[in-house]
C-alpha cells in the first residue's frame, strides 16, 4: 500500500467526501496523492462485511476521463489493445496502456458513453497514475478528439451481494436489464449519476461517478440502509487480492507486460490481428515466443505468517520469483500473495517457498482467484 | 507492580527482576486486526532499543523493540493460536514475552502512564 514514491514531497490534497469520512470515524492515510480512509471500524470487518452485505468505497482518486469527437473510438484504438469498434454503448471493457515495448503503464476501465449521436469513451484509471496517463493520452490523441478530466466528480463503489438490492432502494430502476461490465445513467437529486456495474473486489456491485457536490448526499443515503457499512483502502486491498486482481504499481509495473502478467485477455483477439495499437509488435513477439520467463501466479500459504511484497520465491535451493503483493486473507483464514515467478514453476499445484526473515514458508502454486468471483453476468 | 510505557508504544510491567513486555492499547488500535505475532525464544539476548517481536497485522508487519536489555524467558505461547488477542486484550492476556533485567538503570528513561497518556494525546 505505498503507491506513494512520486507524492512524498507533495501535501495530500482532500477528497470531496474528506469530512463524511472523518465523521465516521476512519482514519486517514496519504495515497495516491490523497488523504484517503484506510479503515473506520477495522479492515477485517470491512472486508467480511463486503464479503456478506455491502461495503461503501469512496474512490474519488481515481481519474476519471472522458474522450470524445468523431473517431474517438479509433483514436483510442490506436493506444489502448482492447476493441472498441465491438464495444457496445454502455458496456465496459478491462483495458491497458501499454509502452512501445509492451510495459503496462495503467491498468483501467473503459466504457463506451456514447449517446445522443455523440462518439464518447469513459476511462477509469489509477489514481497514482492519472496525471501521467493524462498527458500519454493527450500526446497519442489526434488534436480533433477532446478528452475532458472529470476533476469535479466523485467516485462511490458500493460492493457485496447486497449492493444491488441497497442501491435500488436508493435510486429506484437503476439497476434493471444492467449487468456486470455494463453501464448506464439515472437522475438522482436533480444530477446526472452514472452507474457502472463493476468493481475491484471481486463481488457484485457498482461504481458509481456524480457530481462532487452531491457526494456526501449519496453516501448517507446508502449508509441509512442496514445493510450498508463504509469500507476503507485497507479492505479494498484484502478484497481484491483474494479476488486475485492485481493492482498497478505492485502486481503490475513498466517492467510487467500483459503475457507475464496473465492479462493476455485485455489484448482482444482482432486486435492481436489487426494491431495499430502501442505495444502491439513487442505483445506479439511475446506471445509467440509461448510464454514468458516469468509469469503472474496465485502462492497459497500454510499457517497464518503473511509474505508481503518484495519477499523471495524459492524452489529448493534456487530464487524463482518475487512477491509483489501478500497478505491474509480474513476470507480463507491463511495468508496469500500474488509474485512473479519464472514460468518452469507456474504449474497450479507446484510445491514452492517463500521467505519471510530467515524463515523459509511453504507456499503453493494456486489458481486465481482465491476466492471466487460473484459477479452478476448477463444470463448466468 | 509499576508499569512502564515507551515511545515506541510498549508496556514494561516489573516484577522482581522480570519485565513483561506488550503492545499497549493505543498501538494495536493503531495497527488494526492483528494475524500473527512472532515472539522471541527464551535465552535471546536483547539489546535496548533493537527489534525483539515482529507483530503483523491485516495492513502491515511493524517491529517490537526491546524496551531494555535483557534475556527472554518466555514468549507468550498463546499468542501463537491466538494472536488477536493482542487487539482484544493488548494490555493483559496478549502479553509478548518476558525477559530478565540487565541494568535496572535503563528503567528511568521510561514513561508512568500519565506520562505515556499525555504523550498519545499528543500525536493525535
Amino acid at each position: 500500500m505505498s503507491e506513494t514514491q512520486d507524492f512524498e514531497d507533495l501535501p495530500p490534497e482532500k477528497l470531496p467526501l474528506d469530512q463524511w469520512h472523518r465523521d465516521h470515524g476512519a482514519r486517514m492515510v496519504p495515497f495516491a496523492g490523497y488523504e484517503m480512509p484506510i479503515q473506520y471500524e477495522g479492515i477485517k470487518a470491512e472486508h467480511e462485511w463486503t464479503r456478506s452485505k455491502a461495503g461503501l468505497f469512496d474512490v474519488s482518486h481515481m481519474g476519471q476521463l472522458i474522450v470524445s469527437g468523431d473517431g474517438a473510438g479509433a483514436a483510442l484504438e490506436a493506444i489502448l489493445p482492447a476493441s472498441l469498434a465491438s464495444l457496445k454503448p454502455g458496456h465496459i471493457r478491462y483495458s491497458l496502456l501499454l509502452n512501445e515495448s509492451g510495459g503496462i503503464l495503467d491498468d483501467l476501465m473503459v466504457t463506451n458513453s456514447s449517446r445522443d449521436g455523440v462518439e464518447a469513451f469513459t476511462l477509469v484509471v489509477n489514481g497514482a497514475m492519472k496525471w501521467d496517463d493524462i498527458g500519454w493520452l493527450r500526446e497519442h490523441l489526434p488534436d480533433d478528439i477532446t478528452m475532458n478530466h472529470l476533476a469535479d466528480s466523485a467516485l462511490l463503489a458500493l460492493q457485496g451481494p447486497e449492493a444491488a438490492a441497497a442501491l435500488e432502494r436508493v435510486i429506484p430502476g437503476c439497476t434493471d436489464d444492467l449487468y456486470f461490465m455494463q453501464s448506464t445513467q439515472a437522475e438522482w437529486n436533480g444530477v446526472e449519476v452514472g452507474i457502472a456495474r463493476s468493481g475491484y473486489t471481486g463481488e457484485d456491485g457498482f461504481e458509481i461517478s456524480l457530481p462532487a457536490s452531491h457526494a456526501a448526499k449519496l453516501a448517507d443515503a446508502l449508509l441509512e440502509i442496514d445493510s450498508v457499512k463504509p469500507a476503507g483502502l485497507g479492505a479494498r486491498d484484502s478484497l481484491r487480492l483474494e479476488a486475485g486482481l492485481p493492482l498497478y504499481g505492485h502486481d503490475l509495473t513498466e517492467e510487467t507486460d500483459p503475457v507475464s502478467a496473465g492479462l493476455g485477455f485485455a489484448l482482444t483477439k482482432s486486435r492481436r490481428e489487426s494491431g495499430g495499437f502501442i505495444g502491439h509488435d513487442a505483445c506479439m513477439a511475446r506471445l509467440a515466443m509461448d510464454g514468458s520467463a516469468q509469469v503472474r501466479v496465485g502462492l497459497t500459504l500454510e499457517g497464518r505468517l503473511p509474505a508481503r511484497e518484495g519477499a523471495t520465491v524459492h524452489c529448493g535451493d534456487a530464487m524463482i520469483g518475487t512477491v509483489t503483493s501478500g497478505g491474509f486473507s480474513p476470507t480463507l483464514g491463511h495468508p496469500i500473495a500474488m509474485a512473479y515467478i519464472d514460468s518452469e514453476h507456474a504449474e497450479i499445484g507446484t510445491q514452492l517457498s517463500i521467505e519471510v526473515r530467515g524463515r523459509s514458508l511453504p507456499a503453493t502454486v494456486t489458481s486465481l482467484p482465491f476466492v471466487p468471483h460473484n459477479y452478476a453476468r448477463k444470463g448466468a | 507492580m509499576p508499569r512502564y510505557f515507551t515511545e515506541e508504544h510498549e508496556w514494561i510491567d516489573i516484577e522482581g527482576d522480570t519485565a513483561t513486555i506488550g503492545i499497549t492499547d493505543y498501538a494495536q488500535a493503531q495497527l488494526g486486526d492483528i494475524v500473527f505475532v512472532e515472539t522471541p525464544q527464551s535465552g535471546t539476548e536483547l539489546a535496548k532499543s533493537k527489534e525483539a517481536a515482529v507483530v503483523e497485522s491485516v495492513k502491515a508487519a511493524s517491529d517490537v523493540y526491546a524496551p531494555i536489555s535483557g534475556t527472554v524467558t518466555e514468549g507468550n505461547a498463546a499468542l501463537e493460536e491466538e494472536p488477536e488477542l493482542v487487539n482484544s486484550s493488548p494490555e493483559d492476556e496478549g502479553w509478548f514475552f518476558r525477559m530478565s533485567i540487565s541494568d535496572t538503570a535503563e528503567l528511568e528513561g521510561l514513561m508512568d502512564e500519565a506520562a505515556y497518556k499525555a504523550f498519545c494525546e499528543g500525536l493525535d
